[in-house]
């Protein structure tokens, strides 16, 4: 089987991200692999060990997303394409090239991704690479997915509860939290990543001309600061703070 | 241009999500700043009674796709559908809530009709005649505003960011009927089953969350009932002790219960409570945390709610700098004499 997973590299969840002078920094935070992205590595390579094949990690980015790559090399996925994408790409510009990369490594019959890119918080990639390949789309999948005779079931996360869903073959799934764990990257795997050499293909690669973005940012703000003073609550035993809490609480008029 | 602003309405077996009336409630403020009507779309089966409700809450008319192929929400299916009818009739924008339906819908219409989206907005305003809207990034650490040079524009807008409608059974609108575009031989996925959630109020729709962490497990005067011999299991009973009384009170405040991450890891209680940056991002007007540190990764999840009130036995703890009010104690000493105070005053 004939397997893709899609990652992206963004700041770590620790960073503290600001706009300074109108640009967007983290100052030394680390770049690292999409929190999301892991879970969708580990389904890719449970699926490849329960049905034969092998992972291919695809990423669109510049030189410097090379620590995600190595993260999911080091996983245990085989190989790694990275796309030289244009750098103002937004989710439909990103799909669209994604899509197209699917189409030029061939014969694939499943990707995944990560429900979220923590850095753009958009949550639709998954959808957009969909529909431009045509293949049915399981966001959210919670389960690893079921494979028979190119049959998939899969359980999908709701705010309901889950929906258990089926449809052919090839198709893009979502992942999250839902599945477990993702595996840590074993030394072997480290040493065999630090040695991988990656090809880089461009968009003309792809047989795409330039792509305009559709969605731009014209600002980008600090959120305003909030005031908040800190009232600390003190008391001569739990119930006599917990009757001056509720009095506070109830004078905010939020229930 | 029609000035013309589309809302999808998520429904599920019928019943909307709450989020949907604040989608129609956005739709409304727009569409009179730019001097236009409302279309709410509603997809499903046996779903007339939510056209009314819609008009009821601020549309002006109806695109009804009522059919047995829409049944279950399938995003093929309704895609298909609401980029022909979006193709057609030219929005200016169209409006999702942001529920898992809304936002994969919204994206997989975006890709049909080749224009961008915008995901989980918390504000719109019109410049130009164009609609700007702000949208959190990097999990609310900033704020962006973003704007699309396609039409029509597609946002998902923040569940809880907009306020809800009032609803007024006197207004009346136009109810239309459209065809589902696929027929089911074309739908390349079936659903098989439901099954059942834990339950509860949704965390994103709560108004109330009362949340614990690790500090939950932190009670040793607590005695785990003697088959518990595992240290790691008696560590879990008495988490879910603190827990029960987390859920107490949420109970007296009709709120819903979350948690923080390592509470999740350690099994104290399944990840459909996680709020964070890796979890759920909650905005209640109330979110009472529970022996949570407030890591920054927890914060992203929850630091907009409106009032926010720490308990935690560390005076240097995180969470206090984003708290209005705080209490340097024991969870397992404030929050069962909260619950009785709040009773009280709650009459229950
Ligand atoms: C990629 C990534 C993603 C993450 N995503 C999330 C996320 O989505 N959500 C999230 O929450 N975290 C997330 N984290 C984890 C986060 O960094 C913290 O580890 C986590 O939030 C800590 O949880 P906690 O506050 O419950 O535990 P701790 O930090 O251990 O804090 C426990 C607190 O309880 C207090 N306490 C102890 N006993 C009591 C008692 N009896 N009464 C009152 N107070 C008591 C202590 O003083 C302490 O402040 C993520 C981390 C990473 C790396
Ligand atoms: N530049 C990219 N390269 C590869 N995969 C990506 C890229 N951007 C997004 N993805 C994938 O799409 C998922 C959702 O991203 P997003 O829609 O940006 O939140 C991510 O978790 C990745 O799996």
């Amino acid at each position: 089987m004939n397997i893709v997973v899609c990652v992206k590299q963004v700041p770590d969840t620790a960073a503290q991200v600001v706009v300074e002078n109108g640009q967007v920094t983290w100052g030394d935070a680390p770049l690292v692999i999409n929190p999301w992205d892991e879970f969708a590595v580990e389904a890719a390579l449970q699926l490849a060990k329960e049905h034969g094949g092998s992972v291919t990690v695809l990423t669109m980015g510049d030189e410097s997303a090379k620590e995600a790559i190595k993260h999911a090399l080091a996983m245990g996925c085989k190989q790694a394409v990275r796309i030289e994408g244009p750098a103002d790409a937004d989710t439909l510009v990103t799909a669209q090239v994604l899509a197209a990369a699917i189409q030029k490594i061939g014969d694939v019959d499943l990707v995944t991704f990560g429900r979220q890119a923590i850095d753009g918080d958009n949550g639709v990639t998954p959808a957009m690479v969909g529909r431009f390949l045509g293949w049915p789309v399981f966001s959210l999948s919670a389960t690893i997915p079921e494979i028979a005779d190119g049959v998939v079931t899969v359980q999908r996360a709701t705010e309901e509860g889950r929906q258990v869903v089926e449809g052919k073959l090839p198709a893009i799934f979502s992942f999250g939290k839902d599945i477990g764990e993702p595996r840590y990257p074993s030394f072997m795997g480290i040493r065999k990543a630090s040695r991988a050499k990656v090809p880089v293909w461009t968009l003309d690669d792809l047989g795409l001309s330039a792509l305009l973005p559709a969605v731009s940012w014209p600002e980008v703000m600090n959120p305003p600061k909030r005031e908040i003073t800190t009232e600390i609550i003190e008391g001569d035993s739990p119930a006599d703070i917990a009757e001056k809490l509720a009095d506070k609480i109830m004078a905010e008029k939020v229930l | 241009m029609s000035e013309k602003i589309w809302v999808y309405v998520d429904q599920f077996k019928g019943e909307a999500l709450p989020a949907s009336w604040e989608a129609v409630h956005a739709a409304r403020a727009l569409a009179e700043n730019l001097g236009g009507g409302v279309t709410a779309l509603v997809f499903g089966q046996g779903v007339e009674s939510l056209a009314q409700t819609a008009i009821h809450y601020g549309a002006d008319e109806i695109l009804l796709a009522d059919d047995s192929t829409l049944a279950d929400y399938r995003g093929e299916a309704y895609a298909a559908t609401l980029a022909k009818l979006a193709s057609e009739g030219k929005p200016q924008a169209i409006l999702f809530p942001t529920t898992t339906r809304g936002r994969e819908l919204a994206a997989m219409t975006a890709a049909d009709l080749k224009v961008g989206v915008m995901p989980d907005v918390t504000a719109l305003e019109v410049q130009d005649g164009r609609i700007v809207a702000t949208r959190p990034v990097y999990a609310g650490k900033l704020l962006a505003k973003v704007v699309s040079r396609t039409d029509p524009q597609i946002f998902t807008l923040r569940v809880r960011a907009f306020g809800k409608p009032a609803l007024d059974e006197s207004r009346t609108g136009t109810v239309t009927s459209v065809e589902a575009v696929l027929s089911e031989e074309e739908i390349p996925t079936r659903v098989v089953n439901y099954l059942q959630s834990e339950g509860g109020v949704s965390l994103t729709d709560a108004s109330v969350i009362v949340s614990g962490g690790r500090g939950t497990s932190n009670n040793p005067s607590l005695t785990p009932p003697p088959d518990i011999t595992d240290e790691k299991e008696q560590e879990i009973w008495r988490a879910q002790q603190g827990f029960k009384l987390i859920g107490e009170l949420a109970d007296t405040l009709g709120g819903a219960v979350g948690a923080s991450r390592a509470a999740v890891d350690a099994g104290y209680i399944p990840y459909s409570h996680q709020v964070g940056q890796t979890g759920k991002v909650v905005s209640p007007d109330l979110y009472i945390a529970c022996g949570i540190s407030g890591a920054i990764q927890h914060l992203a999840g929850m630091r907009t709610s409106k009032v926010i009130v720490a308990i935690n036995k560390d005076p240097e703890a995180p969470i206090f700098k984003v708290a209005r009010f705080g209490v340097v104690g024991d969870l397992y000493d404030i929050v069962p004499a909260l619950n009785e105070a709040m009773k009280k005053r709650l009459g229950k």
